[in-house]
């Protein structure tokens, strides 16, 4: 106060007004967070093409050209200022293709990227605007219309040449076969499975990257493990016999790569703290209902779809109180 | 303990897994009228579940007593002569969920009147909403033409079913809800606003509830320790595809 009060008179108190943030970063750019994501999935894809060679590399281009088509054409019959630079569509199509099966032929990979962006982001109005997570959008809608084509038996081709894909993934085997896949191919990864999802170190690689970068919060992807250890523990107490332990359920499927990098989109996932810690521990609980009750052998996609409707709700019921403010009322 | 377990899985069924407005799509008229605002929808939720408990038992009532063969009723009338008279059931379902609308209107008008403007056209409209009326055709399925006796469904799943169909529907308009009051600062398409996204997003959330499909069957078994025959849908075990995954195996 006693700096303003060294202004001269005449000239009046300069106050200047403007809306919060009042912090701003020039490096804190969309175009800096998405390329921070795609090094965060980089250890992925290596573990994709490594395990699954050629297949990951052609589901990479059929995703990527579908989101990348997509995202130039609704924009430009949207006529919005071109968007593909700021690498949002890359991300969606890179986690697209890292949560498909290498067999899926390339109509999937392309019909789901149109899907994606098309049904999950620009009908809303664009990057910041989607309800929903535009990947597994995607994924889900394509996994409905070619049900033969995503599902369990379409993962394994016993003719292959690459040797993981001539078995079931490790969710499968569990469920139908009652096989549990040995804790040191789960988390190197020369499992069968989803391209990306496969190796539980290289999600964990790429998740720590990100949460140390600040890109992802860490509430979401804890209250997921979090959730899924407590319940899976539950179930391993209540099955003693069961090789299938808390540490297969945190490595096996999707688990770590839906927690890391699918639902910690920040424009899908609430915004404040306590919003987040409620998602995360959704979609685990989610998980684990679907994992053990469902017809299908994992539920990560599902369960981030169903906690990305309620996020609204949860933004709503858990607006923070200001430090010595009011209680915000609620509309 | 039998019992119990049936109920549980009727009303996750009738709730979560089978939602009538997600799994059925029954219901859609009121989801896409009144999710303007989650107060007003939790509002036309509560109606719905109101009216659909009511005239679910009363439906109970009337098929379990008069309109399934074999009902005492007619048999008393006829002197042990079993007649079938569920060919009524449409009308009869009709004037019973017309009249609980009318009760519901009735007190609403005069102890919510903010709320009965806001419903406006939409509460009488409770009378054609299906969700109702399909509950009360999804109970007589479980009532008349049942073989088994111990097989035919009593007052209790009757209530069970019709007030966790209602729960689920307050679930799923309110969920749209939030998601509307949200799309609000959303630059949506101009000839998509207002009942077009609304659309787009109930098929997401569709979408979303694929995923549920087989969980009524894994809690049966996990609640009864056996595998059980499908008591939950036989209607959607013919008519939806096979599960994609797993069962196909």
């Amino acid at each position: 106060m006693t700096e303003e009060n060294k202004i001269p008179e005449a000239a009046g108190p300069v106050i200047h007004v403007s809306p919060g943030p009042h912090i701003h970063s020039a490096a804190l750019t969309t175009r800096r967070m998405m390329l921070d994501v795609l090094l965060a999935l980089l250890p992925a894809v290596l573990v994709a093409f490594w395990v699954f060679g050629g297949y990951a590399l052609a589901q990479i281009v059929y995703a990527l050209a579908g989101c990348l088509g997509a995202e130039a054409l609704f924009t430009a019959m949207r006529k919005k200022p071109f968007s593909l630079m700021d690498g949002s569509a890359a991300v969606t199509g890179v986690i697209l293709a890292l949560s498909m099966p290498a067999t899926a032929p390339w109509y999937v990979g392309v019909i789901a990227g149109f899907a994606a962006i098309g049904l999950g982001k620009v009908i809303f109005g664009g990057l910041g605007n989607n309800i929903f997570n535009p990947a597994m959008v995607g994924r889900a809608f394509v996994m409905i219309a070619f049900a033969t084509l995503m599902g369990a038996s379409a993962y394994v081709d016993p003719d292959s040449s690459i040797q993981a894909l001539t078995r079931a993934t490790p969710m499968t085997a569990i469920k139908m076969m009652h096989e549990t896949t040995p804790l040191s191919a789960l988390l190197i990864g020369n499992t069968n499975g989803s391209l990306g999802e496969t190796s539980a170190i290289a999600c964990i690689l790429g998740g720590v990257y990100l949460l140390w970068r600040r890109t992802a919060s860490w509430e979401i992807p804890a209250g997921v493990l979090l959730a899924v250890a407590v319940i899976s523990g539950a179930i391993s107490v209540l099955h003693p016999d069961s090789s299938w332990g808390v540490l297969h359920s945190l490595t096996g499927g999707a688990l770590l790569f839906g927690a890391f990098f699918i639902a910690t989109d920040p424009v899908s996932s609430p915004v404040t703290p306590k919003g987040k810690w409620i998602f995360g521990v959704g979609i685990g609980i989610f998980i684990m209902i679907l994992r053990t009750l469902s017809g299908y052998p994992e539920g990560v996609m599902f369960a981030v779809l169903l906690m990305n409707a309620v996020v609204p709700l949860i933004n709503r019921w858990t607006i923070p109180t200001p430090v010595g403010g009011p209680v915000p009322v609620r509309k | 303990m039998d019992y119990i377990a049936n109920l549980i899985v009727i009303a996750l069924s009738a709730a979560i897994i089978n939602n009538y407005v997600l799994h059925y799509f029954v219901g859609i008229c009121p989801f896409i009228g009144v999710s303007r605002r989650v107060d007003m929808a939790f509002g036309m939720g509560c109606a719905v579940t109101f009216v659909i408990t009511i005239a679910s038992l009363l439906s109970w009532t009337l098929t379990y007593f008069v309109l399934r063969q074999g009902a005492p009723l007619t048999m008393w009338l006829t002197g042990g002569k079993p007649i079938d008279l569920s060919v009524l059931n449409y009308i009869v379902y009709i004037f019973v969920i017309a009249s609980s609308v009318q009760f519901v209107e009735m007190y609403v008008r005069k102890f919510f009147p903010p709320l009965y403007k806001a419903f406006g056209v939409y509460l009488p409209l409770i009378t054609t909403n299906c969700a109702i009326l399909f509950a009360c055709l999804k109970i007589s399925s479980h009532v008349s033409g049942v073989e088994n006796p111990a097989q035919m469904w009593g007052v209790g799943q009757a209530l069970t079913l019709s007030f966790f169909a209602g729960l689920g529907f307050t679930l799923a308009i309110v969920i749209m809800a939030g998601i509307r009051e949200e799309l609000d600062h959303c630059d949506v398409p101009k000839s998509l606003r207002g009942a077009g996204i609304t659309l787009i997003v109930a098929g997401i959330m569709a979408l979303a509830f694929m995923g549920f499909t087989g969980v009524d069957r894994g809690l049966e078994n996990v609640l009864k320790k056996q595998p059980v025959e499908d008591t939950a849908d036989k209607q959607a075990a013919t008519t939806a595809p096979a599960p994609q995954d797993g069962q196909s195996k």
